[in-house]
């Protein structure tokens, strides 16, 4: 049945497919982590009843997606060695270091205290509570940390050495773990992460506006959401850009791929804004572009000169048509984010902010937008890297598992259908949560027991003894 | 750093965070191959409610096992893994099935039932594949050069076949004996009298892999019934019938929190025997730990990191072990 692939094609296939499924998930945890952090201190700090109610509300979901994020998340950590076992005998001294300390220091933390966080407060009493919120949200931004320092490596690989076994050695730790590309990428995703998250704080408070259940709630989190998108987009927007500088200088061919420059430009390269990629003949068909423009976005100069892909041996190339055009849906919702972020201030700034329909649409449509920027995102990066695993060094033809294509193609059929069907009841299940309303007296993840008729914290009867 | 052995700490760190993860993962495993014999909905719902504040963070040690293997052995994390690829799959599509079960048991009525059945069937398959992985480990892969030469099933065998009923059999113990300790009333009589011949199948297991693994390799037969092995070997299986005396002691009592703790201990003398048929082999007869070692600066500067943070790991996990502390509220789940 899997003759006519070979396995490398179905191991990347299959890699690409659990690691698309799993960063759905962190991407969303690591922003709402946070975001359940603010909301809580929010509260024990105004004793507002609101942001009990609204912490308890976006803890139900953040728990579904954080257990999916769990276990989609083993997966990926033992993918390497039953797919890449030739990447993880070679890599694996530099980088399974790195994985072992986001295991000790990021894991272990988020899964130690997710349990106080998503059951406890009744058990530890409110400070402790928030301080095991504060543990949750401060682990996944740790685990971000870990596992970008390992990505980051592979694509600007420095401070190893080779040995005889042909495997990558540590020489410096330093340089290793804030390798050049790290502190970019860490921005840009982390960042990434919160925008994805207000995007959907804001599309679910904007779709209760919009059915008429404007509860102080419903407004408060789209307040919030709208707010973190005017502030986020524009820093996000300038901290892409410094990325793409940065991914200029280390992994060139990966920008000309970005841009569509099959050619060399000596005089200034044109910004193609959109065009049909064709990487046999090595030319964008019905290129639509701007005369100098990429010189001066990368440059800063519109006669910089700026080689193209004819410069790079052939077999070198990523494939160009897939990171051209993943780019350019990634760049485009960032600056859709950032025109919601500016019609919301604008719409605030007039006092029409729960009141204005249009906005609450556009609120509404760009909810799922964060996902697919950040999917995006990564596809431009890492596809943009081959055919490279450790960039320049280590080609992807040559890291894979000496496995038989059966396997790997059964294997993948199996994560497709288990994959398709757990994630589809996830999503299912989340939106389902988030088209109730919030309202007072919110309940947290405990729903679906029986619950004391006292409720099921003292929250209530603390928070009513503030607000009497 | 010389004469310290830092392949061996990390052998011993590895082991360590296996053990922790089998033992601990083992008893949520095992409530949950418990739920066929528990049909009533309100059990099933204590039953979760016992293992679901704690079951990340035990699942979390199976991840320190990969990841230390991965960083400190990564020749052997390349060998092994392919060599068990279709048991590892399906160990992890077992725990991807079985751990959204735990979320979305709670957010459906009409769907429960399904994500009981994929609560049970997932933790079936991970623990089954878990025992699979280990025979076939025990009774050697083929490697040639830096990588695995065998086929996609060579794991399969009849001895496989018999560690992983062993396992099953196992977690099934641990699980009925988690619950005698942490719920009361009716389900943990139920629990009792499944725990009582959970035991005996479990020393009947380990007796039958004691007996074959000898006959797997000449190496095994020389630890166990050879001078100078035998010193070492003689005192586990003696310690093992001990255990297992004990254990039946208590569970003839009806002792609350004994029958969990001395399934522990057993389980921790099985896992000694392994170490003493292996050592120091990483893949057991083919390739040694030191053989296997990542570079020593790659061993040195994650092992620092395990020796700090490890320790305080075990205190926050004992920490929130110990919020949830004491018999599960049947009434007032916190769930």
């Amino acid at each position: 049945m899997f003759g006519d692939f070979d396995a490398v094609l179905l191991a990347r296939i299959q890699f690409a497919f659990t690691m698309s499924f799993h960063i759905i998930f962190p991407a969303f945890s690591i922003g709402l982590a946070s975001y359940l952090a603010v909301l809580e201190a929010l509260w024990l700090w105004t004793g507002q009843d609101r942001y009990l109610n609204l912490f308890k509300y976006w803890l139900k979901i953040f728990a579904i997606a954080f257990a999916m994020g769990v276990v989609s998340g083993i997966v990926m950590s033992y993918q390497f060695g039953t797919n890449w076992s030739v990447f993880s005998d070679k890599a694996g001294p530099v980088v399974g270091p790195l994985m072992a300390y986001e295991v000790l220091t990021a894991f272990f933390l988020e899964a130690g205290f997710l349990g106080v966080m998503l059951f406890g407060m009744n058990r530890v009493g409110k400070g402790l509570h928030m301080l095991a919120t504060g543990l949750v949200a401060t682990g996944t931004f740790i685990s971000a940390f870990w596992i970008l320092s390992v990505n980051s490596w592979m694509q600007t690989p420095t401070g190893h050495g080779v040995n005889d076994q042909g495997q990558f050695v540590p020489l410096d730790w330093w340089a290793i773990v804030f390798n050049p590309s790290f502190p970019y990428r860490l921005v840009h995703m982390v960042l990434a992460a919160y925008l994805t998250t207000a995007l959907v704080v804001g599309a679910a408070g904007a779709f209760h506006l919009l059915r008429g259940r404007a509860s102080q709630e419903a407004r408060t989190m789209f307040s919030m959401a709208m707010w973190m998108l005017i502030c986020v987009a524009p820093v996000q927007i300038l901290a892409g850009d410094l990325h793409g500088i940065n991914t200029l200088e280390h992994q060139p061919p990966k920008v000309m791929a970005m841009e569509g420059h099959f050619q060399s430009h000596p005089n200034g390269a044109p910004l193609i804004l959109f065009g049909l990629p064709d990487q046999a003949a090595a030319t964008v068909r019905y290129a639509l572009e701007i005369p100098k423009l990429s010189s001066l976005i990368l440059k800063h100069d519109l006669n910089a000169p700026l080689a193209g892909l004819d410069t790079v041996p052939r077999e070198n190339w990523p494939p160009v048509p897939i990171v051209f055009w993943s780019f350019r849906i990634m760049v485009g919702l960032g600056l859709l984010m950032l025109a919601l972020g500016a019609v919301g201030l604008v719409a605030r700034w007039r006092g029409g902010l729960y009141k204005w329909r249009p906005l609450h649409v556009f609120a509404l449509l760009m909810g799922p937008a964060g996902f697919v920027a950040v999917l995006a995102g990564w596809v431009t990066t890492e596809v943009g890297r081959q055919p490279f695993t450790v960039y320049g060094l280590l080609r992807t033809a040559d890291s894979v598992s000496p496995l038989a294509a059966p396997a790997v193609g059964a294997s993948l059929v199996a994560f497709a259908v288990i994959y398709l069907f757990v994630f589809a009841a996830g999503m299912f299940y989340i939106l389902r949560l988030m088209s109730h309303a919030p309202h007072p007296g919110e309940r947290g993840p405990e729903q679906g027991q029986p619950v004391r008729t006292a409720g099921i914290t003292p929250a209530p009867a603390v928070a009513a003894g503030a607000n009497p | 750093m010389s004469g310290l052995d830092i392949p061996a700490i990390w052998a011993f760190v590895i082991a360590f965070a296996v053990f922790a993860y089998v033992v601990m993962d083992g008893f949520d495993l095992g409530v949950a191959l418990l739920f066929p014999f528990c049909s009533e909905r309100h059990d099933r719902d204590v039953m979760m409610n016992s293992v679901a504040p704690v079951w990340d963070g035990n699942e979390t040690w199976l991840v320190l096992g990969g990841g230390g293997l991965f960083a400190a052995f990564p020749l052997a994390y390349g060998i092994v893994m392919p060599a068990l690829y279709a048991p590892l799959i399906a160990m992890l599509l077992g725990l991807v099935l079985r751990g959204v079960a735990f979320e979305f048991r709670w957010r459906t009525e009409r769907w429960k039932p399904v994500w009981d059945i994929a609560f049970t069937g997932g933790s079936l398959v991970a623990a089954l594949a878990q025992g699979i992985a280990l025979g076939a480990l025990l009774q050697g892969i083929r490697v040639e050069g830096r990588a695995y030469a065998g086929g996609w099933w060579d794991w399969l065998s009849p001895f496989s076949l018999l560690t992983g009923a062993a396992v099953v059999i196992g977690y099934g113990l641990l699980g009925a004996t988690w619950l005698v300790m942490k719920t009361s009333g009716d389900l943990q009589l139920r629990a009792l009298r499944l725990a009582r011949p959970l035991a005996a199948l479990t020393l009947a297991a380990i007796v039958a892999v004691s007996l074959a693994t000898p006959f797997l390799e000449g190496k095994y037969w020389q630890r166990w019934f050879e001078m100078p092995g035998i010193l070492v070997a003689a005192p586990v299986p003696l310690a093992l019938a001990g255990t297992a005396l004990l254990l039946f002691r208590s569970l003839a009592d009806a002792h609350d929190y004994k029958p969990f703790l001395l399934s522990l201990v057993l389980f921790g003398l099985c896992f000694v025997g392994l170490g003493i048929s292996i050592w120091p082999d990483i893949v057991p007869g083919r390739v040694t730990i030191h053989q296997a070692a990542a570079p020593e600066s790659s061993q040195i500067f994650a092992l620092v990191g395990v020796l700090i943070l490890v320790p305080i790991i075990i205190a926050y996990t004992a920490y929130a072990y110990w919020v949830f502390r004491g018999k599960v509220d049947p009434d007032a789940g916190y769930h």
